[in-house]
């Protein structure tokens, strides 16, 4: 045993050096024309061997250290606890979104502009993550390429507004319904694929999806992309110093106070606040419905629910549609909040991002999957001093929520149905 | 009720099922034996709908249904159980019962959505349904369990539940009893007879159990590597030459 311990431990701290010293302890330098190669300082050297030496410390006692590891979720108190009951579970988890709601109605008037501006990107993240979480949680139809979804509602919104001055409130539904149709038209080629294959179609498809922006120049302006999208309205109000368009008002002038650009941030935060609580509202019901029990019929045995009479087009293709739906919903309301899109923000790590929101959360657990969202997105900006580790740091707690909590923060709980008895 | 003529279904190669006819009246249990491989479930799996025949006709009511997709043919109301219990493992009991009425309610999106009195007249109606069924099989006190949980002769039931709630005209059992213990297939062999005797429904079944299979069937058709061997009431099946050496070998 502790023969095998050490080759392995050996074995490691030699792959560690073999890849890392060549990385750090050789450095390029341009010497005129051509490129010299030079060895790197002294202490950059002996960091790399400590490295090496840590790793076969730790390889070594590795058995000791995961040991002292495997402890550490004792201490967590909730374990111990008994079983929560059904009408318990559902008041916490009411009080619960009552009580998020009114703290993020609260929010923007407490804190400072960028807070506020974090907040919608956070909400449309959730937006995404729910959606997705349709997908991929519920029907268990791996998608890697549902950034697609929410780049065709942004698209749609800004090519509206440009070509024909289309406002907000008309492209949202409009946006919403046309990415609906994408998820309805991806359905169909993916309908016999599942798992590995259809994460492969659906990864291409994304990729197809931004590549067609970025080179449709005449249309979307390629990797330009497309600016000047207008501001949410309220009833024909504009939240700009000046008005824009021909007819409305400004929303500062209608009330007679002063002119603040906090207006047009706040209005914007709190549309995407309606959204998402629309959002959350609708899929939860849907998980309630037939639909829903449909979709999880599926991911649980494709042929059982065949058999019973469930079909798969339905099944598949409902799923893909009402997620891509509320992708679109995002995409427009992303549009709308940065004024400027291009096929840069719809890049796969997108995908991959909102893919980790709804692994981490809990597959198919919607309050788990609002907490990934927030934790997801607020997490790399106040490390913001780090963020040429932000990969390095998001990796890393992928790794450790794997290794503590494989099913995700809040696994979803099934519904207790009460049977009530023939009296 | 249910008639098959024929039917022949090849496998590149491998002619797996040849030539075999089946045909369930209304009221009936009729039981499919043969030895292992001798192409049973692929018999089955033709007549439901998974696979597409190559040869044959398969007539449900009259009506020609070979080479029809699987949902559509449970649709008509045949519906199957497998060889290995396929239940929603992660979902408890009681959905397991309701996935498979959605078509007894309305799968309008919409009035799901907004709750219509209709709506909520269906859902009310199917967790009546699961709820009486449920206490048909005893699993009443585990309605809220992970199906997965359950021990296997509960899946077994359950299974046998989930496919009653879809109102079925014919049920096919493939080798309900197997992994059962004798206080266990006895219970079976009741639930398979009230089917038939209260519920009305006929049952096509394959199983290995002859016990089982000799005391409940109506007719027994015998298949062997593929080929019908031979056909006729537990007595006549039980003295026919052709099965004892099939099953016991050449004497």
């Amino acid at each position: 045993m502790a023969a095998q311990n050490f080759k392995h431990a050996l074995f490691c701290a030699v792959i560690t050096l073999v890849i890392s010293y060549p990385i750090l302890g050789l450095n390029l330098v341009a010497e005129g024309t051509s490129v010299g190669l030079e060895g790197a300082t002294t202490g950059t050297v002996i960091n790399v061997f400590l490295a090496a030496v840590a790793v076969f410390l730790f390889q070594l006692f590795r058995d000791n250290i995961m040991g002292i590891f495997g402890k550490v979720p004792n201490l967590n108190p909730l374990p111990k606890r008994g079983p929560v009951s059904q009408e318990r579970r559902m008041l916490m988890e009411r009080v619960f979104f009552v009580a998020i709601i009114l703290f993020a109605l609260l929010w923007p008037f407490i804190v400072s502009r960028g807070a506020v501006d974090l907040a919608t990107l956070v909400l449309i993240y959730i937006m995404l993550a729910l959606g997705l979480n349709v997908v991929v949680g519920l029907a268990g139809l791996l998608d890697l390429g549902y950034v697609a979804f929410y780049a065709v509602g942004a698209y749609t919104f800004a090519l509206l507004s440009q070509y024909f001055g289309v406002s907000f409130w008309l492209a949202l539904p409009i946006g919403a319904l046309l990415a609906a149709l994408f998820g309805f038209v991806l359905g169909f080629p993916v309908l016999r694929l599942r798992g590995d294959y259809l994460a492969i179609v659906t990864l291409g498809f994304g990729e197809i999806i931004r590549i067609l922006l970025n080179n449709w120049t005449s249309l979307t302006g390629g990797p330009n992309g497309i600016g000047g999208i207008p501001d949410p309205t309220l009833f024909g109000m504009e939240f700009g110093r000046r008005v824009k368009e021909e007819g409305n008002v400004s929303f500062h002038e209608t009330f007679g106070i002063a002119y603040s650009g906090e207006h047009k941030v706040i209005f914007l935060y709190l549309i995407a606040l309606v959204l998402a609580i629309f959002t959350l509202l609708v899929i939860r019901r849907f998980m309630r419905m037939p639909v829903g029990r449909a979709w999880e019929a599926l991911r649980e045995d494709e042929i059982a629910a065949r058999s019973l009479g469930l079909s798969r087009t339905a099944v598949k293709l409902s799923a893909f549609t009402i997620g891509a739906f509320f992708a679109g919903f995002a995409g427009t309301v992303f549009a709308s909040k940065q004024g400027f899109i291009s096929p840069e923000s719809f890049v796969f790590l997108e995908s991959a991002i909102i893919l980790a929101i709804v692994v981490l959360g809990g597959m198919g657990s919607q309050v788990g999957v609002i907490l990934a969202a927030i934790a997801v997105t607020i997490l790399p900006e106040l490390a913001r001093e780090f963020s040429e580790y932000r990969m390095l740091i998001f990796g890393a707690a992928m790794v450790l929520m794997m290794v503590w909590r494989p099913q995700g923060l809040l696994p979803m709980r099934r519904i207790q149905i009460e049977l009530k008895e023939q009296g | 009720m249910l008639e098959v003529q024929n039917l022949s279904m090849r496998f590149g190669g491998l002619l797996a099922v040849d030539q075999v006819s089946v045909d369930v009246q209304e009221h009936e249990i009729v039981s499919i034996i043969g030895p292992n491989g001798a192409g049973k479930t692929t018999v089955f799996n033709c007549i439901s709908g998974f696979y597409k025949p190559t040869g044959g006709k398969i007539l449900f009511r009259g009506q020609e249904i070979q080479g029809k997709p699987d949902y559509k043919i449970s649709r008509l109301g045949m519906v199957r159980t497998f060889q290995h219990v396929r239940l929603f493992g992660k979902m408890t009991v009681v959905e397991n019962l309701l996935v498979a009425q959605h078509r007894h309610l309305n799968t309008n999106l919409i009035a799901g959505l907004l709750k219509t009195p209709d709506y909520r007249e269906r859902e009310k109606k199917s967790l009546e349904r699961a709820r009486y069924w449920l206490e048909r099989v005893g699993l009443i006190d585990m309605a809220n369990w992970e199906a997965g949980n359950l021990a296997y002769g509960q899946q077994r039931r359950l299974e046998i539940a989930r496919c009653m709630v879809t109102e079925p005209q014919l049920l096919m059992l493939d080798e309900p009893a197997a992994g059962l213990n004798p206080a266990e297939t006895k219970e079976l062999d009741q639930l398979i007879v009230s089917l038939k005797e209260d519920y009305n429904v006929s049952v096509l079944l394959i199983e290995h159990d002859m016990s089982l299979v000799m005391g409940i069937s109506d007719r027994i058709n015998v298949i062997n590597q593929g080929r019908p061997l031979a056909s006729g009431t537990p007595d006549e099946i039980r003295q026919n030459d052709d099965v004892i050496k099939a099953y016991l070998g050449e004497a």
